[in-house]
C-alpha cells in the first residue's frame, strides 16, 4: 500500500468556486467552438445564473450571442417582465419567438385551448434555430433535474430534426469538449450541467442576483387539483386572464412561491413562507420532495415523459 | 413545508470530489450507490415513491434501488445500463459527482470516459468470489487513466459471515495483482494510493454507518474515505499551463478605454500564475508579462488551478484560440509527433488509412496514424500485433500532427497529456487519447 506524500499546495476551489469555473469555460468553449450560438433565456433561476456566468465569462466585451426566449404566451407577466428588463440591463440582444405565432402558422395545434404549451416549445424553438440558423443553443438545464438528463451530455448532439438519441450519444472525455455540427444540426450546450437546485439558490445568494418575485412567498389564489397547487385567474402580459376554476372548486388564498418557472399551465407553486433567498436555500435543504416533484404536471404523465420531449426536439 | 432533516449541506465553501464507481451489476454497485444517496437523503420522498410504483409494477417484492442510476427508457424497460450517468450527492463538507458507469457492454468506453473526469475509483469485489478477471480489468484501466486514488470496496461481508481471513485474502492477492501492473508503484504527479473497506451494501455495514459486523476493522468507512480524498485540486502538477480559449478585444465598444483592451481567456489547466510574472506564447514563442488577471469584473493577484480568468499581458501579442501560454522558466517545446495509449469509442472501426482530427486542450490538428506498436487485451494484459482498432480496443500508438501541440505526458499533467479523435464526416468522437 503506498500513500500519497505530496503536500496539498493550497486550499481547493470551494464547489461553487468550481461549479462557477467549470460553467464559464463551457460557455468560452461555445463561444471558442460555435459560429451562431445563442443563450436560451427564460427569466428563470437557472437562466438568471446563465446570465451571470456569461458576464464573468465574456466582460467586459458583448456576449458572443444573442439571447432568445421561446414564448409559449401563457407566461407569468412577472417574468417575462422581468425578463425585458435583465437584458435591457445587460445591453445584449434579445429574441423572443412565440408558441402563438407557430399557432398562426398551423405548425403546433393544439388538441384542446386549454392544453398545456410547454412541449410545443419544441416546434417553435426548431423553427427559430432554422430562422437564425443557430448551430447552438446554451441552456440551463442541470442533470439533477431528471433521470433522463443525468445521462445527457454537456455538450449534446441534436440531428436535423432536432432530435436526441440517448443511446447513440457522443462520448465526452476530459473536458475535451466536441460542439462540431454539419449544417442544418444543432449542439445544445448545457453550462451547469454538474449543479444541483441547492448549488443554484447557493449562487444566486452568493452573487447576489436579482430574481422575478414570484420566486419568494407570495399570497395567490389557487385551487387544488389533482394533488397539485393550481393557480387561478393569472393575468398575463396582453391583459387575457387564465385558469379559471373549474366548477365545483374552491378558490383558496394561499402563501406559497415557484421553485421552478414555466408555462402557467404546467408549473405548480409550492406552499412556503421564504420571502428572501437564505430562507429559500434553507426551505431547499430540508424539502423531502424533489424539484419537479409536485411542480410540474407535465413531468407526471409517464416515467419518460421528459425523455420523450426531449427526443422531440425540446432542450 | 415542513423541516424533519436537513438533506444537504449549506454550507459555501466545501469542496468538490469526482469519482466513479466499477463493478458490474452483481457486485452491487447499484446498491452502493443507492445506499449512498439513501444514507447523505439526497433520494426525497417523491423519488422514492416512484420507484416503488415501478418495482411493483415490475412485480418485484423489494424496491429496487438500481431504478435510482437506470434513468432512460430502453433502460427501465430492458433492466440493463446503456450508459455513463452523473449522480448529485453532499455532505456536511463536500459535494460528489458521481460517473456511474454500467458493468457490462461497451465497458471499456463507457469505464474510460467516466474515469476521465474522476480522482477516485471504487472498485468492487464480491467477497465470495475474491479478484476476478473483471477486477483486473477495471484496476488496469483505471490506472491507464491515471485515477490517482483507488478504494477496492470489498462486498457482500454479509454472505462470508464476515470473515476477516477471507477479507485480508482478497487484500493480498488484489496487492500481487496491482504490483504486477505497477500500479503499487507508480508516483503519477497526482501521488497515487490504494486502500481497502470491507463492507455490505446491502446491509449498510461500513458505507455510511459502521454498524458492529466486523470490530477488527478500524480503518475508515467510505463516507469517511470520500470525505478525506484529495481533490484533483489540491494535487495538482506545477507547471503552470494556460491554453487560449477566447480572446475578448471589445473595441467596438462605446467605451474608448477598452480599445487596447486584449483579454486572454481560458481556464488554468494547472499551476500558479501572479501578475509580474514572465510569461511565453506557444507554439509561436513570443515572450510577456502578466499585467493584470480577472475573474470577471474582479481583479486577482494571482490565480490557482481550475480557475477559469482572463490574462491582460504587459505587449500587443499576436495570440489565439489553441494557443497555449505557459511561464517563461518553464518552456517546453511544441511536438509534431505523439505516442498515446488510445481507447477507440466508435462502433466504425480506426482506420489507418485515414486522417483524423486530434483536438488537444483548445487546440485541433488533423493527424496521420503512424505505427500502432500493439494492442492490449483488457482481460489477459497481453499485448498482441494489431492492424486496426475496433470499439473498446486500447493500443500504444503513435501520430502524426500537420499541427505542433504543447503536451505533457499523461502521467504528468491529465490536461495537456490527453485529447481526443474526432472523425470529420461525422463529427463524432472517436477516440481518446493519453500521451506516454
Amino acid at each position: 500500500m503506498t500513500t500519497s506524500t505530496k503536500q496539498p499546495n493550497n486550499k481547493p476551489l470551494s464547489h461553487l468556486d468550481w461549479l462557477e469555473s467549470e460553467a464559464i469555460y463551457i460557455l468560452r468553449e461555445v463561444a471558442g467552438q460555435c459560429s451562431n450560438p445563442v443563450l436560451l433565456f427564460s427569466g428563470g433561476k437557472d437562466s438568471l445564473c446563465i446570465l451571470r456566468l456569461a458576464e464573468k465569462a465574456f466582460r467586459p466585451g458583448k456576449f458572443p450571442f444573442p439571447l432568445m426566449h421561446i414564448d409559449t404566451g401563457h407566461n407569468y407577466k412577472e417574468v417575462i417582465d422581468f425578463r425585458d428588463q435583465r437584458a435591457a440591463e445587460l445591453g445584449e440582444r434579445l429574441i423572443v419567438r412565440s408558441v402563438e405565432d407557430s399557432m398562426k402558422r398551423g405548425t403546433v395545434v393544439l388538441k384542446s385551448p386549454d392544453e398545456p404549451r410547454n412541449k410545443h416549445q419544441s416546434v417553435t424553438l426548431l423553427e427559430a434555430i432554422e430562422e437564425f440558423g443557430f448551430d447552438c443553443c446554451i441552456g440551463g438545464a442541470r442533470r439533477d433535474e431528471e433521470k433522463a438528463r443525468a445521462k445527457e451530455r454537456i455538450m449534446s448532439f441534436r440531428d436535423e430534426f432536432g432530435q436526441w438519441d440517448p443511446k447513440n450519444q457522443r462520448p465526452e472525455l476530459w473536458d475535451l469538449y466536441n460542439a462540431r455540427s454539419h449544417k442544418g444540426e444543432n449542439i445544445r450546450a448545457f453550462p451547469i450541467s454538474n449543479w444541483t437546485e441547492m448549488d443554484v439558490w447557493q449562487y444566486i445568494e452568493r452573487e447576489k442576483l436579482e430574481l422575478p418575485s414570484i420566486y419568494f412567498a407570495h399570497q395567490r389564489d389557487v385551487v387544488m387539483r389533482g394533488g397539485a397547487i393550481v393557480p387561478i385567474n393569472v393575468p398575463l402580459t396582453n391583459g387575457e386572464v387564465i385558469n379559471p376554476p373549474k366548477a365545483g372548486e374552491e378558490v383558496i388564498n394561499m402563501q406559497v412561491r415557484f421553485r421552478t418557472v414555466g408555462d402557467i399551465t404546467c408549473t405548480a407553486p409550492v406552499i412556503s413562507d421564504a420571502d428572501n433567498v437564505s430562507k429559500i436555500v434553507l426551505e431547499t435543504a430540508t424539502t423531502t420532495i424533489t424539484e419537479r416533484g409536485a411542480t410540474r404536471l407535465d413531468d407526471q404523465t409517464s416515467d419518460a415523459s421528459m425523455e420523450q420531449r426531449k427526443k422531440e426536439g425540446y432542450f | 413545508m415542513t423541516s424533519t432533516h436537513t438533506n444537504q449541506n449549506t454550507n459555501h465553501n466545501d469542496s468538490l470530489l469526482r469519482f466513479m464507481t466499477c463493478g458490474s451489476v452483481d457486485d452491487g454497485k447499484s446498491t452502493l450507490i443507492g445506499r449512498l444517496l439513501f444514507d447523505t437523503k439526497t433520494i426525497l420522498a417523491d423519488t422514492l415513491s416512484q420507484i416503488e410504483r415501478t418495482s411493483q409494477k415490475r412485480g418485484m417484492e423489494a424496491v429496487d434501488l438500481s431504478l435510482l442510476t437506470d434513468g432512460l427508457q430502453a433502460e427501465r424497460e430492458q433492466g440493463i445500463t446503456i450508459d455513463v450517468a452523473y449522480r448529485y450527492f453532499s455532505t456536511g463538507t463536500r459535494k460528489y459527482i458521481i460517473a456511474d458507469a454500467p458493468g457490462h457492454e461497451q465497458y471499456t468506453r463507457n469505464m474510460v470516459t467516466a474515469a476521465s473526469t474522476a480522482n477516485l475509483a471504487i472498485i468492487l469485489i464480491d467477497a465470495r468470489k475474491g479478484v476476478l478477471t473483471q477486477t483486473r480489468r477495471h484496476t488496469y484501466l483505471a490506472h491507464l487513466v491515471g485515477i490517482p486514488h483507488i478504494v477496492v470496496a470489498v462486498n457482500k461481508m454479509d454472505l462470508v459471515n464476515y470473515d476477516q481471513a477471507i477479507y485480508d485474502k482478497i487484500c493480498a492477492d488484489y496487492l500481487d495483482f496491482a504490483n504486477e501492473i505497477g500500479l503499487a508503484q507508480s508516483k503519477t504527479a497526482a501521488g497515487n494510493d490504494i486502500s481497502f473497506i470491507p463492507m455490505s451494501a446491502l446491509n449498510g455495514d461500513m458505507l455510511v454507518d459502521r454498524l458492529d459486523n466486523m470490530p477488527w476493522y478500524t480503518g475508515q468507512t467510505m463516507l469517511e474515505k470520500l470525505e478525506a480524498a484529495p481533490t484533483a485540486h489540491s494535487e495538482h502538477a506545477e507547471a503552470f499551463r494556460f491554453p487560449v480559449q477566447f480572446v475578448c478585444r471589445p473595441h467596438a465598444s462605446d467605451d474608448h478605454e477598452l480599445h487596447d483592451f486584449r483579454g486572454f481567456m481560458g481556464r488554468i489547466e494547472s499551476g500558479e500564475i501572479a501578475v509580474g510574472d514572465a510569461v511565453t506564447v506557444l507554439p509561436n514563442g513570443y515572450t510577456s508579462k502578466v499585467k493584470a488577471i480577472q475573474l470577471g469584473e474582479e481583479k486577482l493577484q494571482s490565480a490557482t488551478t481550475e480557475q477559469s480568468v482572463t490574462l491582460l499581458l504587459e505587449d500587443e501579442i499576436d495570440t489565439s484560440r489553441g494557443d497555449m501560454i505557459v511561464k517563461s522558466s518553464d518552456v517546453k517545446e511544441p511536438v509534431k509527433q505523439i505516442e498515446a495509449f488510445v481507447c477507440w469509442l466508435s462502433e466504425t472501426p480506426m482506420s489507418p488509412a485515414r486522417t483524423y482530427v486530434v483536438r488537444h486542450t483548445t487546440r485541433e490538428s488533423k493527424a496521420k496514424i503512424g505505427t500502432i506498436s500493439y494492442k492490449v487485451d483488457v482481460n489477459t494484459l497481453e499485448q498482441q500485433a494489431a492492424t486496426d482498432l475496433k470499439m473498446n480496443d486500447i493500443a500504444r500508438i503513435s501520430f502524426k500532427l500537420a499541427q505542433p501541440l504543447m503536451v505533457d505526458s499523461y502521467a504528468d499533467n491529465r490536461s495537456t497529456g490527453a485529447f481526443i479523435i474526432i472523425d470529420e464526416s461525422s463529427n463524432n468522437t472517436v477516440g481518446a487519447g493519453m500521451i506516454i
